[in-house]
């Protein structure tokens, strides 16, 4: 494996003069790690063959420098470099797992019982959730099971609603909104232990806390590169082959990545994801407790400061970067705005430009309201304590502005936090 | 000096010619500008906060260039990671009972669909357009027609306008893969009128990883990947911003540039007559079909193409033996059988592609290269066709 060199010097966003606001919003996209960068430019120039020519030299270099990044994901989740194919991204890994393992067992049932079932929880992300409307729409059953209001989901409610049909199992490992941590090893150990899949999405977990695809028995994993400060336009779908998983493909063609996904794979992409899951592996334990120190300081700070502030998901059972909270009484939209310096969320990127409440809160049983006032800070890599510092002064003072101008104060199902 | 000449330093010490231009291109220096300034900024371009929204406008402006450049309406640009995947979009996405499509298209649109209806070519490599009509008449099925712009492994360029007036003719919507010709020729989608068009940056001077579905007119296309609602909810996914940035900065630079492709022409006719003129017996296939100004489908009997491609590897030209993605596979090309060339003939061909920095020290090569294995294998193809 390559070696890792030192981390890039972190300097506060403010510090750099470039008018932006302080990017606290790491859940939605990270940025480009510069040895990262560093890893691809190669491949954008020099290196350009097409890792399928492997006829010459150019192409064949190309695809050892794949070949040398899918080591690198593997290496990072404990899966054999063979059970990775590459996509385009988290979507494209979420859409082929669920999509593509339906669309094998319809085509080739195993056994007498057709397995048409498929379980999930409301809080999933749109991708996943959209793929089995999808699947619904051709005739496969999908259960979508509620949380509990920590977002966690009850084992005893998923054992419930596996049947005999029951085919796949998906089940995100960390949450991109709230930062929940689910029981992945034991939704694994219950999902062999019936013969269904196991399928998680690990976009916003993998790089941020330790994964180990056997040790969890996860079937499917899907994993994006630029939530772990890769590139854009790349992901990537583990598929077991002991037990052997069956996919039927989304995309066919040439035949690439072993007939899973066709398409010229983007070697630049392919580097920068396998540098960033090296960089992971290397740093994650150091950057999760400096993330976790980080994250402490402003939930403590802001709660010092913010009155009736409240953590939206489970307090212990988070990712070391990530917090939601409902600011009372605020709308979460009027918070932002007031917060020019800082870039925040409501939620998910995906949905964070429509104006409805986010439905991963209301699926945690807070009113429309509170699922209003949510925020979601996520911190990474590059943030400093600074940069916290000052994302404090201006949420608290912000949030005391508006509290002030403020008729109604919300109320409703978030968990107080407990300093 | 060029960026090729460059890489060919930077790879080994002796002289290497890349002559595989089909399979991919360099990344142009415009492209590599416009991503190096996306790829060092963070933010998802559906972000509402400044670094969200400045992604944002970086996406709309590369729809907006990329239209501009077709002549398509800047919401019909969907973006998407490649060629192969443009093609499914289009093919599956369309969601007509019927699809029809050339017996020499690429195996992504080949394989696309469970079932396709083949239009046959003629011994140029040429769609049979009496075939066509015949078969969109037999049928009052909604039907999607597709054919390529360009080949990929002859070049050979169909006559799309006639194909459009045909499909619209019967009602049926006309896709074309123009992957191969973008930017090697002119490219409006008003003059192909075709109602769906597929793009790949890499084969342009753009990024892998990236490539476009262009949508022409109001049609409905379902999704084939769901979630965000990305590209106008017709392709989910967080955008590749430096891929986007790199393809429409690629593609403005090669549709400035395609007076280029006439010294590529010069360079290709001039290789093909030398070629000729060493070997009688060799033969450029859809040399009598209008060709795409770089691509030359050459086959030396009785000398397997795997042969050829090793040896001309071994002395530093790298060509191929089909398209990239089949090359690593053994079996023959079905565009060359559906040409009706001979079967000792499709094992022998390979693919020679020029690009926009191909010089005559390139060629030059190729021909040294070309002819010594031509000469050494004379005697044994002498021999097995005696025998």
């Amino acid at each position: 494996m390559s070696s890792v060199t030192a981390a890039p010097a972190r300097r506060s966003e403010a510090h750099l003069g470039n008018g932006m606001p302080i990017y606290l919003d790491n859940q939605s996209s990270t940025r480009l790690d510069p040895r990262v960068l560093e890893a691809m430019l190669p491949y954008f120039t020099e290196q350009f063959g097409n890792p399928h020519s492997t006829s010459h030299a150019y192409g064949r270099i190309a695809a050892e420098a794949i070949e040398q990044a899918r080591r690198e994901v593997a290496a990072l989740i404990n899966a054999d470099p063979r059970e990775l194919v590459f996509t385009s991204g988290a979507t494209e890994a979420n859409n082929l797992a669920i999509k593509g393992a339906a669309h094998f067992a319809r085509l080739y049932p195993q056994g007498g019982q057709p397995r048409d079932h498929i379980v999930t929880l409301t809080t999933e992300h749109k991708c996943v959730l959209e793929s089995c409307l999808q699947l619904e729409r051709e005739g496969f059953s999908v259960t979508y099971l509620p949380v509990e209001s920590s977002g966690l989901v009850s084992l005893d409610g998923l054992a419930a609603a596996l049947g005999e049909r029951t085919l796949l199992v998906s089940v995100m490992v960390a949450h991109n909104e709230i930062g929940v941590i689910q029981p992945i090893a034991e939704i694994g150990a219950l999902c062999r232990s019936k013969g269904v899949l196991f399928h998680s999405d690990a976009a916003q977990a993998v790089g941020k806390i330790a994964l180990d695809v056997d040790r969890m028995q996860i079937d499917l994993m899907s994993i994006s590169g630029h939530k772990v400060y890769g590139p854009k336009g790349i992901g990537v779908l583990y598929v077991r082959r002991r037990p052997r998983v069956r996919l039927l493909p989304l995309i066919d063609g040439g035949g690439q990545e072993r007939g899973l996904r066709s398409g010229t794979l983007p070697t630049p992409l392919c580097v920068g994801i396998g540098r960033a899951a090296a960089i992971a592996a290397a740093e994650m334990t150091d950057e999760a407790a400096r993330l976790r120190q980080l994250r402490d300081r402003l939930q403590t700070g802001l709660a010092r400061r913010v009155p009736g502030l409240r953590l939206n998901g489970d307090a212990e059972r988070r990712l070391p970067g990530s917090l939601n909270f409902c600011f009372p009484g605020i709308a979460a939209t009027k918070l932002i705005e007031a917060c020019p310096g800082i870039a925040v969320s409501t939620g998910s990127a995906c949905t964070s430009a429509s104006v409805e409440p986010s439905y991963v809160l209301r699926a945690l049983g807070l009113s429309e309201a509170d699922a209003n006032s949510g925020i979601r800070i996520g911190l990474g890599r590059f943030t400093t304590s600074a940069e916290v510092d000052f994302a404090i002064d201006a949420l608290a003072a912000a949030a005391g502005r508006l509290a002030a101008e403020a008729a109604v104060v919300g109320q409703g199902g978030c968990t107080h936090i407990r300093n | 000096m060029s960026k090729v000449a460059r890489a060919r330093r930077g790879v080994m010490a002796r002289t290497e010619t890349y002559l595989d231009w089909n399979a991919t291109t360099p990344l142009r220096p415009e492209a590599a500008a416009a991503m190096s300034a996306m790829l060092a900024r963070c933010g998802n371009p559906s972000s509402v906060h400044r670094w969200g929204r400045s992604a944002r406008q970086a996406v709309e402006q590369a729809h907006s260039a990329l239209g501009a450049l077709l002549g398509a309406p800047a919401e019909g640009v969907v973006f998407v990671s490649g060629g192969t995947e443009a093609n499914h979009l289009a093919l599956l996405g369309s969601g007509r009972d019927r699809v029809l499509v050339s017996a020499v298209e690429h195996d992504s649109v080949l394989r696309a669909v469970p079932e396709t209806e083949r239009i046959p070519v003629d011994r140029d490599g040429v769609v049979v357009l009496d075939t066509l009509d015949r078969l969109l008449a037999g049928d009052l099925r909604p039907a999607l027609v597709s054919v390529m712009l360009a080949n990929n492994e002859t070049g050979v360029v169909q006559p799309v306008a006639a194909i459009a007036a045909i499909a619209r003719a019967h009602g049926a919507l006309f896709h074309c893969d123009a992957v191969q010709a973008a930017g090697k020729i002119a490219l409006d989608v008003d003059a192909i009128g075709a109602d769906l068009v597929t793009l790949s940056a890499h084969k342009l001077g753009g990024p892998s990883g990236i490539g476009a579905l262009v949508v022409t007119g109001d049609l409905e296309l379902t999704p084939l990947l769901r979630g965000g609602g990305q590209e106008h909810g017709r392709r989910a996914g967080t955008e590749n911003l430096a891929g986007i940035a790199g393809f429409a900065a690629a593609a403005a630079t090669a549709a400035q540039e395609t007076a280029v492709y006439d010294r590529v022409r010069a360079l290709r006719d001039a290789l093909e007559a030398e070629v000729a003129a060493i070997a009688p017996e060799a033969m450029v296939l859809g040399a009598a079909a209008p060709r795409l100004p770089n691509t030359a489908a050459i086959a030396m009997p009785g000398v397997a193409a795997e042969t050829q491609v090793i040896a001309l590897d071994l002395d530093g030209v790298m060509v191929s033996a089909g398209s990239a993605c089949s090359s690593g596979k053994v079996g023959p090309s079905h565009v060359l059988e559906a040409m009706g060339v001979r079967p000792d003939l499709v094992g022998s061909t390979i693919r020679v592609s020029l690009g926009w920095d191909s010089s005559e020290a390139d060629i030059a090569h190729f021909l040294r290269a070309w002819t010594t294995l031509y000469r050494r294998c004379r005697g044994s193809c002498a021999g097995a066709r005696a025998a």
